[in-house]
Protein backbone atom coordinates (compact mmCIF):
# COMPACT_ATOMS: atom_id res chain seq x y z
CA UNK A 1 0.00 0.00 0.00
CA UNK A 2 1.31 3.46 -0.87
CA UNK A 3 -0.09 6.75 0.73
CA UNK A 4 -0.04 10.15 -1.55
CA UNK A 5 -0.69 13.53 -0.47
CA UNK A 6 -2.18 16.27 -2.61
CA UNK A 7 0.04 19.42 -0.89
CA UNK A 8 -2.43 21.25 -3.57
CA UNK A 9 -5.43 20.30 -1.41
CA UNK A 10 -4.61 20.09 1.67
CA UNK A 11 -5.56 22.59 3.64
CA UNK A 12 -4.25 22.49 7.15
CA UNK A 13 -7.31 20.80 8.70
CA UNK A 14 -5.24 18.22 10.89
CA UNK A 15 -7.17 15.66 10.82
CA UNK A 16 -4.56 12.66 9.57
CA UNK A 17 -2.23 13.94 11.82
CA UNK A 18 -4.87 13.16 14.47
CA UNK A 19 -5.87 10.06 13.53
CA UNK A 20 -2.49 8.30 12.41
CA UNK A 21 0.46 10.44 13.54
CA UNK A 22 2.99 7.22 12.59
CA UNK A 23 2.23 8.13 8.78
CA UNK A 24 1.61 11.97 8.80
CA UNK A 25 3.67 15.46 10.68
CA UNK A 26 2.44 18.91 9.97
CA UNK A 27 4.72 21.60 9.57
CA UNK A 28 4.95 24.90 11.04
CA UNK A 29 1.97 26.43 8.92
CA UNK A 30 0.08 23.53 10.06
CA UNK A 31 0.14 21.53 6.55
CA UNK A 32 0.74 17.96 6.23
CA UNK A 33 3.70 15.99 5.44
CA UNK A 34 4.16 12.61 4.45
CA UNK A 35 6.76 10.77 7.11
CA UNK A 36 6.06 6.97 5.01
CA UNK A 37 7.88 6.93 2.10
CA UNK A 38 7.38 3.61 -0.14
CA UNK A 39 5.25 1.01 1.14
CA UNK A 40 3.52 1.72 4.35
CA UNK A 41 3.93 -1.13 6.91
CA UNK A 42 0.86 -3.58 7.27
CA UNK A 43 0.63 -2.21 10.90
CA UNK A 44 -0.16 0.91 9.89
CA UNK A 45 -2.49 0.27 7.04
CA UNK A 46 -5.84 0.33 8.73
CA UNK A 47 -4.85 3.90 9.92
CA UNK A 48 -3.64 5.10 6.63
CA UNK A 49 -7.16 4.27 4.95
CA UNK A 50 -8.80 5.91 8.23
CA UNK A 51 -6.94 9.35 7.41
CA UNK A 52 -7.44 9.19 4.22
CA UNK A 53 -11.51 8.80 4.77
CA UNK A 54 -11.53 11.87 7.08
CA UNK A 55 -9.87 14.24 5.11
CA UNK A 56 -12.35 16.75 4.34
CA UNK A 57 -10.16 18.19 1.16
CA UNK A 58 -9.87 14.90 -0.30
CA UNK A 59 -5.54 15.27 -0.48
CA UNK A 60 -5.12 11.93 0.40
CA UNK A 61 -5.55 8.64 -1.55
CA UNK A 62 -4.24 5.38 -1.18
CA UNK A 63 -3.26 2.55 -4.01
CA UNK A 64 -3.01 -0.98 -2.88
CA UNK A 65 -0.45 -2.96 -4.50
CA UNK A 66 -2.03 -5.27 -7.00
CA UNK B 1 -11.89 28.50 -11.23
CA UNK B 2 -10.03 28.67 -7.80
CA UNK B 3 -6.83 30.83 -7.40
CA UNK B 4 -4.33 28.56 -6.12
CA UNK B 5 -1.37 30.23 -7.21
CA UNK B 6 0.78 30.27 -4.24
CA UNK B 7 2.83 33.90 -3.51
CA UNK B 8 4.54 32.93 -0.08
CA UNK B 9 7.29 33.20 -2.40
CA UNK B 10 7.07 36.32 -4.05
CA UNK B 11 8.81 39.17 -3.44
CA UNK B 12 6.85 41.72 -2.81
CA UNK B 13 7.54 45.29 -3.78
CA UNK B 14 6.51 48.06 -1.20
CA UNK B 15 6.01 51.95 -1.82
CA UNK B 16 4.26 54.42 0.20
CA UNK B 17 1.88 56.41 -2.13
CA UNK B 18 2.60 60.17 -0.84
CA UNK B 19 -1.04 61.63 -1.21
CA UNK B 20 -2.63 59.30 1.05
CA UNK B 21 0.30 57.49 2.85
CA UNK B 22 -1.35 53.91 1.98
CA UNK B 23 1.19 51.34 2.05
CA UNK B 24 1.12 49.64 -1.53
CA UNK B 25 2.38 46.19 -2.32
CA UNK B 26 3.15 44.93 -5.31
CA UNK B 27 3.70 41.84 -6.96
CA UNK B 28 4.60 40.27 -10.32
CA UNK B 29 2.41 37.54 -11.67
CA UNK B 30 2.81 35.83 -14.85
CA UNK B 31 4.19 38.73 -16.41
CA UNK B 32 1.11 41.16 -14.89
CA UNK B 33 1.63 43.59 -12.08
CA UNK B 34 -0.74 43.14 -8.87
CA UNK B 35 -1.31 45.94 -6.43
CA UNK B 36 -2.64 45.71 -3.22
CA UNK B 37 -3.42 48.80 -1.37
CA UNK B 38 -3.23 48.58 3.03
CA UNK B 39 -3.89 51.41 4.95
CA UNK B 40 -6.99 54.07 5.25
CA UNK B 41 -7.41 55.97 2.32
CA UNK B 42 -8.75 59.97 2.68
CA UNK B 43 -12.21 58.46 2.04
CA UNK B 44 -11.95 55.85 5.14
CA UNK B 45 -11.79 52.18 5.31
CA UNK B 46 -14.88 51.42 7.07
CA UNK B 47 -17.27 52.27 4.24
CA UNK B 48 -21.12 50.52 4.38
CA UNK B 49 -23.64 50.49 2.12
CA UNK B 50 -27.09 50.47 4.04
CA UNK B 51 -29.16 47.71 2.26
CA UNK B 52 -32.76 48.47 1.59
CA UNK B 53 -33.97 45.86 4.49
CA UNK B 54 -36.30 46.73 6.78
CA UNK B 55 -37.06 43.45 9.49
CA UNK B 56 -40.66 44.47 10.48
CA UNK B 57 -41.66 44.68 6.73
CA UNK B 58 -40.98 41.36 6.39
CA UNK B 59 -41.89 39.26 9.47
CA UNK B 60 -41.74 35.89 10.33
CA UNK B 61 -41.16 32.85 7.66
CA UNK B 62 -43.60 31.68 6.04
CA UNK B 63 -41.70 29.69 3.35
CA UNK B 64 -37.98 29.42 4.10
CA UNK B 65 -37.71 28.27 0.09
CA UNK B 66 -38.27 32.10 -1.29
CA UNK B 67 -37.96 33.89 2.02
CA UNK B 68 -35.10 32.29 3.97
CA UNK B 69 -34.31 33.99 6.98
CA UNK B 70 -31.31 32.60 9.15
CA UNK B 71 -31.99 35.66 12.15
CA UNK B 72 -35.78 34.56 12.23
CA UNK B 73 -36.02 33.32 16.40
CA UNK B 74 -37.43 29.84 15.21
CA UNK B 75 -34.78 29.15 12.44
CA UNK B 76 -31.70 28.11 14.93
CA UNK B 77 -33.85 26.06 16.85
CA UNK B 78 -35.41 23.61 14.42
CA UNK B 79 -32.70 24.63 11.62
CA UNK B 80 -31.54 20.94 10.36
CA UNK B 81 -35.66 20.16 10.04
CA UNK B 82 -35.53 23.33 7.48
CA UNK B 83 -32.41 22.11 5.19
CA UNK B 84 -33.69 18.63 5.14
CA UNK B 85 -37.59 19.98 4.18
CA UNK B 86 -35.60 22.03 1.19
CA UNK B 87 -33.24 18.94 0.64
CA UNK B 88 -36.03 16.54 -0.03
CA UNK B 89 -38.72 19.16 -1.86
CA UNK B 90 -36.18 19.84 -4.90
CA UNK B 91 -35.03 22.94 -3.24
CA UNK B 92 -31.36 22.73 -3.23
CA UNK B 93 -30.51 26.57 -3.29
CA UNK B 94 -32.90 28.56 -1.48
CA UNK B 95 -33.54 33.20 -2.04
CA UNK B 96 -35.11 35.33 0.08
CA UNK B 97 -35.01 39.40 -0.76
CA UNK B 98 -33.74 40.12 2.87
CA UNK B 99 -30.72 41.91 3.31
CA UNK B 100 -30.75 43.01 -0.44
CA UNK B 101 -30.94 39.93 -1.62
CA UNK B 102 -29.73 36.40 -0.53
CA UNK B 103 -29.32 33.20 -1.77
CA UNK B 104 -28.88 29.88 0.37
CA UNK B 105 -27.18 26.66 -0.92
CA UNK B 106 -28.49 23.73 0.87
CA UNK B 107 -26.76 20.55 -0.41
CA UNK B 108 -23.10 19.14 0.01
CA UNK B 109 -22.41 19.60 -3.59
CA UNK B 110 -23.46 23.32 -3.71
CA UNK B 111 -21.98 24.26 -0.72
CA UNK B 112 -19.01 23.12 -1.96
CA UNK B 113 -19.31 24.65 -5.53
CA UNK B 114 -19.50 28.02 -3.97
CA UNK B 115 -16.68 27.58 -0.66
CA UNK B 116 -14.25 26.30 -3.31
CA UNK B 117 -15.00 29.43 -5.91
CA UNK B 118 -13.26 32.50 -4.80
CA UNK B 119 -13.61 34.32 -8.28
CA UNK B 120 -17.02 34.39 -8.32
CA UNK B 121 -18.01 34.64 -4.33
CA UNK B 122 -16.30 36.98 -2.74
CA UNK B 123 -15.21 37.28 1.11
CA UNK B 124 -14.70 40.97 1.44
CA UNK B 125 -17.70 40.71 3.76
CA UNK B 126 -18.40 37.08 5.76
CA UNK B 127 -21.63 38.01 7.88
CA UNK B 128 -24.84 38.85 6.33
CA UNK B 129 -26.13 42.02 7.55
CA UNK B 130 -28.18 45.45 6.78
CA UNK B 131 -24.86 46.60 5.31
CA UNK B 132 -22.62 45.92 2.86
CA UNK B 133 -18.77 47.14 2.32
CA UNK B 134 -19.35 50.02 -0.07
CA UNK B 135 -17.30 51.06 -3.50
CA UNK B 136 -15.01 52.74 -0.99
CA UNK B 137 -14.10 49.89 1.47
CA UNK B 138 -10.64 48.34 1.46
CA UNK B 139 -10.48 46.58 -1.66
CA UNK B 140 -11.66 43.00 -2.25
CA UNK B 141 -8.49 41.63 -1.76
CA UNK B 142 -8.15 42.68 1.67
CA UNK B 143 -11.34 43.23 3.38
CA UNK B 144 -11.61 44.93 6.93
CA UNK B 145 -10.57 41.63 9.30
CA UNK B 146 -7.88 40.25 6.69
CA UNK B 147 -7.67 36.87 6.52
CA UNK B 148 -11.53 36.21 7.14
CA UNK B 149 -12.58 38.90 4.28
CA UNK B 150 -9.84 38.54 1.84
CA UNK B 151 -9.53 36.99 -1.36
CA UNK B 152 -6.58 35.51 -3.57
CA UNK B 153 -4.12 36.41 -3.65
CA UNK B 154 -3.96 38.61 -0.57
CA UNK B 155 -5.35 36.51 1.27
CA UNK B 156 -2.29 33.77 1.28
CA UNK B 157 -0.14 36.18 2.43
CA UNK B 158 -2.64 37.30 5.17
CA UNK B 159 -2.99 33.63 6.14
CA UNK B 160 0.31 33.17 6.42
CA UNK B 161 1.37 35.39 8.91
CA UNK B 162 -1.91 34.30 11.46
CA UNK B 163 -1.33 30.21 10.77
CA UNK B 164 2.12 29.67 12.70
CA UNK B 165 0.32 30.85 15.53
CA UNK B 166 -2.37 28.56 15.49
CA UNK B 167 -0.32 25.74 14.36
CA UNK B 168 -1.04 22.42 16.30
CA UNK B 169 1.77 22.19 17.89
CA UNK B 170 1.37 25.48 19.60
CA UNK B 171 -2.01 24.80 20.37
CA UNK B 172 -0.91 21.26 22.15
CA UNK B 173 1.01 22.88 24.79
CA UNK B 174 -2.72 25.19 26.11
CA UNK B 175 -4.50 21.99 27.38
CA UNK B 176 -3.60 22.02 31.10
CA UNK B 177 -4.42 25.51 31.09
CA UNK B 178 -7.98 24.76 29.55
CA UNK B 179 -7.96 21.89 31.90
CA UNK B 180 -7.81 24.23 34.89
CA UNK B 181 -10.25 26.80 33.36
CA UNK B 182 -12.66 24.40 32.69
CA UNK B 183 -12.37 22.82 36.61
CA UNK B 184 -12.38 26.41 38.29
CA UNK B 185 -15.79 27.14 36.19
CA UNK B 186 -17.10 23.77 37.71
CA UNK B 187 -15.80 24.31 41.08
CA UNK B 188 -17.44 27.99 40.61
CA UNK B 189 -20.74 26.24 40.29
CA UNK B 190 -20.70 26.03 44.80
CA UNK B 191 -22.48 23.17 46.07
CA UNK B 192 -24.38 20.70 43.79
CA UNK B 193 -27.14 18.52 45.21
CA UNK B 194 -27.59 15.57 42.82
CA UNK B 195 -31.12 15.26 41.44
CA UNK B 196 -32.31 18.93 42.65
CA UNK B 197 -29.20 21.44 41.16
CA UNK B 198 -29.99 22.74 38.55
CA UNK B 199 -26.94 24.83 36.54
CA UNK B 200 -26.98 26.30 33.02
CA UNK B 201 -24.30 24.73 31.03
CA UNK B 202 -24.01 27.37 28.41
CA UNK B 203 -24.29 30.64 30.86
CA UNK B 204 -22.11 29.07 33.59
CA UNK B 205 -19.74 27.02 31.39
CA UNK B 206 -19.82 26.88 27.79
CA UNK B 207 -19.76 30.85 27.25
CA UNK B 208 -17.48 31.61 29.84
CA UNK B 209 -14.38 28.78 27.93
CA UNK B 210 -13.26 30.27 24.60
CA UNK B 211 -13.59 34.23 25.81
CA UNK B 212 -11.14 33.61 28.70
CA UNK B 213 -8.56 31.36 25.89
CA UNK B 214 -8.61 34.18 23.19
CA UNK B 215 -8.47 36.81 25.69
CA UNK B 216 -5.57 35.09 27.43
CA UNK B 217 -3.70 34.29 24.12
CA UNK B 218 -4.52 38.11 22.84
CA UNK B 219 -2.94 39.20 26.54
CA UNK B 220 -5.92 41.35 27.22
CA UNK B 221 -7.31 41.66 31.06
CA UNK B 222 -9.52 39.34 32.08
CA UNK B 223 -12.22 41.10 33.50
CA UNK B 224 -12.57 42.55 30.11
CA UNK B 225 -14.38 38.94 29.04
CA UNK B 226 -18.23 40.85 29.21
CA UNK B 227 -16.97 43.02 27.09
CA UNK B 228 -15.92 40.56 24.16
CA UNK B 229 -19.03 39.02 24.17
CA UNK B 230 -21.09 42.21 23.68
CA UNK B 231 -19.11 43.11 20.96
CA UNK B 232 -19.59 39.47 19.40
CA UNK B 233 -23.56 39.56 20.13
CA UNK B 234 -23.51 42.69 18.41
CA UNK B 235 -21.68 41.75 15.46
CA UNK B 236 -23.33 38.33 14.35
CA UNK B 237 -26.65 38.71 16.16
CA UNK B 238 -27.91 41.89 15.62
CA UNK B 239 -27.70 41.77 12.19
CA UNK B 240 -31.09 43.82 10.87
CA UNK B 241 -30.14 46.90 12.91
CA UNK B 242 -29.14 50.41 12.31
CA UNK B 243 -24.84 49.54 12.16
CA UNK B 244 -25.18 53.23 14.21
CA UNK B 245 -27.06 51.64 17.00
CA UNK B 246 -24.55 48.70 17.17
CA UNK B 247 -22.52 50.48 20.09
CA UNK B 248 -20.26 47.66 20.46
CA UNK B 249 -18.37 48.03 17.64
CA UNK B 250 -17.04 51.34 18.16
CA UNK B 251 -16.43 50.47 21.88
CA UNK B 252 -14.19 47.83 20.74
CA UNK B 253 -11.86 49.64 17.82
CA UNK B 254 -11.44 52.22 20.60
CA UNK B 255 -10.59 49.42 23.27
CA UNK B 256 -8.62 47.49 20.83
CA UNK B 257 -6.46 50.45 19.98
CA UNK B 258 -5.99 51.04 23.94
CA UNK B 259 -4.73 47.38 23.69
CA UNK B 260 -2.07 48.00 20.79
CA UNK B 261 -0.59 51.28 22.21
CA UNK B 262 -0.48 49.54 25.81
CA UNK B 263 1.18 46.47 24.08
CA UNK B 264 3.43 48.70 22.72
CA UNK B 265 4.78 49.91 25.68
CA UNK B 266 4.90 46.57 26.86
CA UNK B 267 5.67 44.09 24.94
CA UNK B 268 4.71 40.58 25.97
CA UNK B 269 5.04 37.05 24.94
CA UNK B 270 1.28 36.88 23.19
CA UNK B 271 -0.98 37.18 19.60
CA UNK B 272 -1.48 40.84 20.30
CA UNK B 273 2.88 41.70 20.58
CA UNK B 274 3.36 38.81 17.58
CA UNK B 275 0.91 40.71 15.31
CA UNK B 276 2.36 43.94 16.21
CA UNK B 277 6.02 42.87 15.08
CA UNK B 278 5.31 40.25 12.34
CA UNK B 279 6.55 41.61 9.27
CA UNK B 280 5.41 41.69 5.56
CA UNK B 281 8.61 42.51 3.00
CA UNK B 282 10.44 44.07 5.90
CA UNK B 283 7.49 46.01 7.03
CA UNK B 284 5.60 45.70 10.25
CA UNK B 285 1.86 45.77 9.53
CA UNK B 286 -0.14 49.06 10.03
CA UNK B 287 -2.39 48.89 13.72
CA UNK B 288 -5.49 49.16 11.30
CA UNK B 289 -4.46 45.47 9.86
CA UNK B 290 -3.54 44.17 13.77
CA UNK B 291 -6.61 45.87 14.97
CA UNK B 292 -9.03 44.08 11.89
CA UNK B 293 -6.81 40.62 12.44
CA UNK B 294 -7.69 41.08 16.33
CA UNK B 295 -11.07 41.98 15.40
CA UNK B 296 -11.42 38.49 13.58
CA UNK B 297 -10.50 36.48 16.54
CA UNK B 298 -12.19 37.53 18.76
CA UNK B 299 -15.43 37.46 16.17
CA UNK B 300 -14.04 34.32 15.06
CA UNK B 301 -12.70 32.46 18.17
CA UNK B 302 -15.80 33.25 21.04
CA UNK B 303 -19.17 32.30 20.20
CA UNK B 304 -18.23 29.86 17.77
CA UNK B 305 -16.80 27.44 20.00
CA UNK B 306 -19.15 28.60 22.97
CA UNK B 307 -21.87 27.29 20.90
CA UNK B 308 -20.07 23.89 19.60
CA UNK B 309 -19.86 23.13 23.84
CA UNK B 310 -23.33 24.29 24.38
CA UNK B 311 -24.93 21.60 21.25
CA UNK B 312 -22.31 18.68 22.51
CA UNK B 313 -23.73 19.12 26.14
CA UNK B 314 -27.09 19.52 25.01
CA UNK B 315 -26.66 16.27 22.85
CA UNK B 316 -25.49 14.75 25.87
CA UNK B 317 -28.22 15.84 28.31
CA UNK B 318 -30.35 13.75 26.11
CA UNK B 319 -28.40 11.25 24.97
CA UNK B 320 -27.42 9.08 27.86
CA UNK B 321 -26.05 6.37 26.70
CA UNK B 322 -23.54 8.28 24.30
CA UNK B 323 -22.22 10.05 27.54
CA UNK B 324 -22.14 6.57 29.19
CA UNK B 325 -20.16 5.38 26.06
CA UNK B 326 -17.67 8.40 26.71
CA UNK B 327 -17.30 7.60 30.22
CA UNK B 328 -16.77 3.44 29.60
CA UNK B 329 -14.07 3.83 26.83
CA UNK B 330 -12.51 7.78 26.61
CA UNK B 331 -11.01 6.63 23.36
CA UNK B 332 -13.95 6.89 21.63
CA UNK B 333 -13.58 10.61 21.71
CA UNK B 334 -11.43 10.89 18.61
CA UNK B 335 -14.13 10.05 16.90
CA UNK B 336 -16.70 11.64 18.70
CA UNK B 337 -15.35 14.85 18.95
CA UNK B 338 -15.93 14.76 14.71
CA UNK B 339 -19.25 13.61 14.90
CA UNK B 340 -20.45 16.76 17.78
CA UNK B 341 -18.77 18.70 15.18
CA UNK B 342 -20.82 17.57 12.16
CA UNK B 343 -24.49 17.00 13.47
CA UNK B 344 -23.90 20.44 15.28
CA UNK B 345 -21.60 22.45 13.26
CA UNK B 346 -22.35 25.92 14.63
CA UNK B 347 -20.98 27.85 11.81
CA UNK B 348 -22.87 29.26 8.87
CA UNK B 349 -20.68 31.39 6.61
CA UNK B 350 -21.21 34.10 3.72
CA UNK B 351 -19.78 35.42 0.58
CA UNK B 352 -21.05 38.13 -1.81
CA UNK B 353 -21.16 37.75 -5.55
CA UNK B 354 -18.20 39.11 -7.06
CA UNK B 355 -19.92 38.96 -10.77
CA UNK B 356 -23.22 38.50 -12.33
CA UNK B 357 -23.29 34.55 -12.69
CA UNK B 358 -25.61 31.94 -13.20
CA UNK B 359 -25.29 29.39 -10.32
CA UNK B 360 -27.56 26.22 -11.53
CA UNK B 361 -30.07 28.28 -12.49
CA UNK B 362 -29.82 31.01 -10.28
CA UNK B 363 -29.61 34.05 -11.88
CA UNK B 364 -26.96 35.43 -8.92
CA UNK B 365 -26.60 39.25 -9.49
CA UNK B 366 -23.01 40.87 -8.24
CA UNK B 367 -23.75 42.26 -4.15
CA UNK B 368 -26.21 39.67 -3.72
CA UNK B 369 -25.16 37.97 -0.47
CA UNK B 370 -24.56 34.21 -0.17
CA UNK B 371 -24.92 32.18 2.73
CA UNK B 372 -22.42 29.09 2.96
CA UNK B 373 -24.40 26.48 5.86
CA UNK B 374 -21.71 24.18 6.22
CA UNK B 375 -23.82 22.57 8.63
CA UNK B 376 -25.84 22.04 5.79
CA UNK B 377 -24.05 20.27 4.06
CA UNK B 378 -22.92 18.16 7.27
CA UNK B 379 -26.18 16.47 7.13
CA UNK B 380 -26.56 15.52 2.89
CA UNK B 381 -27.02 11.83 2.66
CA UNK B 382 -25.37 11.86 -0.52
CA UNK B 383 -22.32 12.67 1.89
CA UNK B 384 -23.28 10.94 5.46
CA UNK B 385 -24.85 7.82 5.83
CA UNK B 386 -27.59 8.43 8.39
CA UNK B 387 -26.69 11.88 8.72
CA UNK B 388 -29.38 12.60 11.00
CA UNK B 389 -28.12 10.38 13.68
CA UNK B 390 -25.35 11.42 15.93
CA UNK B 391 -23.04 8.14 15.77
CA UNK B 392 -20.92 8.52 18.71
CA UNK B 393 -18.12 6.41 16.77
CA UNK B 394 -18.46 7.08 13.19
CA UNK B 395 -15.29 6.58 11.24
CA UNK B 396 -15.22 7.98 7.87
CA UNK B 397 -16.61 11.46 8.68
CA UNK B 398 -15.37 14.02 6.37
CA UNK B 399 -17.28 16.58 7.74
CA UNK B 400 -17.22 20.99 6.77
CA UNK B 401 -17.20 21.96 10.35
CA UNK B 402 -14.65 24.37 9.91
CA UNK B 403 -15.36 25.27 6.70
CA UNK B 404 -13.73 24.08 2.91
CA UNK B 405 -10.93 25.37 1.27
CA UNK B 406 -8.61 28.43 1.74
CA UNK B 407 -10.79 29.96 4.05
CA UNK B 408 -10.33 26.49 6.40
CA UNK B 409 -10.71 27.85 10.19
CA UNK B 410 -7.31 29.41 11.41
CA UNK B 411 -8.53 28.54 14.90
CA UNK B 412 -9.98 24.85 13.83
CA UNK B 413 -7.26 23.39 16.74
CA UNK B 414 -7.58 25.28 19.65
CA UNK B 415 -11.78 25.02 18.75
CA UNK B 416 -11.00 21.11 18.63
CA UNK B 417 -9.31 21.06 21.72
CA UNK B 418 -11.62 23.61 23.90
CA UNK B 419 -14.38 21.52 22.63
CA UNK B 420 -12.81 18.18 24.09
CA UNK B 421 -11.38 19.27 27.59
CA UNK B 422 -14.58 21.18 27.90
CA UNK B 423 -16.85 17.69 27.32
CA UNK B 424 -14.29 15.50 29.54
CA UNK B 425 -14.00 18.20 32.56
CA UNK B 426 -18.05 18.26 32.18
CA UNK B 427 -18.59 14.58 32.24
CA UNK B 428 -15.77 13.45 34.22
CA UNK B 429 -17.44 16.00 37.30
CA UNK B 430 -21.08 15.38 36.14
CA UNK B 431 -21.31 11.50 35.65
CA UNK B 432 -25.21 12.04 35.00
CA UNK B 433 -26.95 14.93 34.02
CA UNK B 434 -30.25 15.57 31.74
CA UNK B 435 -31.89 18.33 30.67
CA UNK B 436 -33.76 20.49 32.73
CA UNK B 437 -36.04 23.12 30.80
CA UNK B 438 -36.27 25.30 27.95
CA UNK B 439 -33.17 25.89 25.71
CA UNK B 440 -32.45 29.10 24.23
CA UNK B 441 -31.04 28.92 20.98
CA UNK B 442 -28.65 31.67 19.27
CA UNK B 443 -30.02 33.92 16.53
CA UNK B 444 -27.88 34.28 13.29
CA UNK B 445 -25.17 32.95 12.08
CA UNK B 446 -23.63 31.11 14.59
CA UNK B 447 -25.98 28.36 15.89
CA UNK B 448 -26.21 27.26 19.39
CA UNK B 449 -27.57 27.13 22.90
CA UNK B 450 -27.53 30.17 24.77
CA UNK B 451 -29.64 29.33 27.91
CA UNK B 452 -29.14 25.69 28.62
CA UNK B 453 -30.18 24.49 32.19
CA UNK B 454 -29.56 20.82 32.80
CA UNK B 455 -30.12 18.95 36.04
CA UNK B 456 -27.25 16.81 37.82
CA UNK B 457 -27.63 13.44 38.68
CA UNK B 458 -24.60 12.49 40.09
CA UNK B 459 -21.58 13.91 41.51
CA UNK B 460 -18.05 12.53 40.57
CA UNK B 461 -16.32 12.51 44.33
Amino acid sequence: MRVHLDAEKCQGHNRCYALAPEIFDVDDYGQAMLLVEGDVPAELQDKARLAAANCPEYAITITENG
Amino acid sequence: MTDTVDLSSAEPIMRIDEATGNKIFSFERNGETLEFIIGSSPEGTDVWQRVPYEADDYGSVADYRTDFDHADPAYNPSAPEVWKELREGGCPVAHSDRYGGMWVPLTNDTVNEIAYDTDNFTSRSVVVSVGRPGDRALPAPIGGAPPITSDPPFHNIARRLLLPAFAPKMIEPWEPEIQRLCQKLLDEMGDIAPGESVIDAAVQYAQNIPVNVIGRMLGFPEKDEELFRQFVHDVLERIAEEPGTREGTDDLGLYIQQQIAEHRENPRDDLTSYLMNVELDGNKLDDEVVAGMVILLLVAGIDTTWSAIGSSLWHLAQHPEDHQRLLDDPEVMTFALEEFLRAYAPVTMARLVAKDNDFHGCPMKKDDWVLLPFPAANRDPKKFEDPDSFIVDREENRHAAFGLGIHRCLGSNLARLELKVAIEEFIKRFPRFELAGDVRWSVGQIRGPRELPVRILEVAE
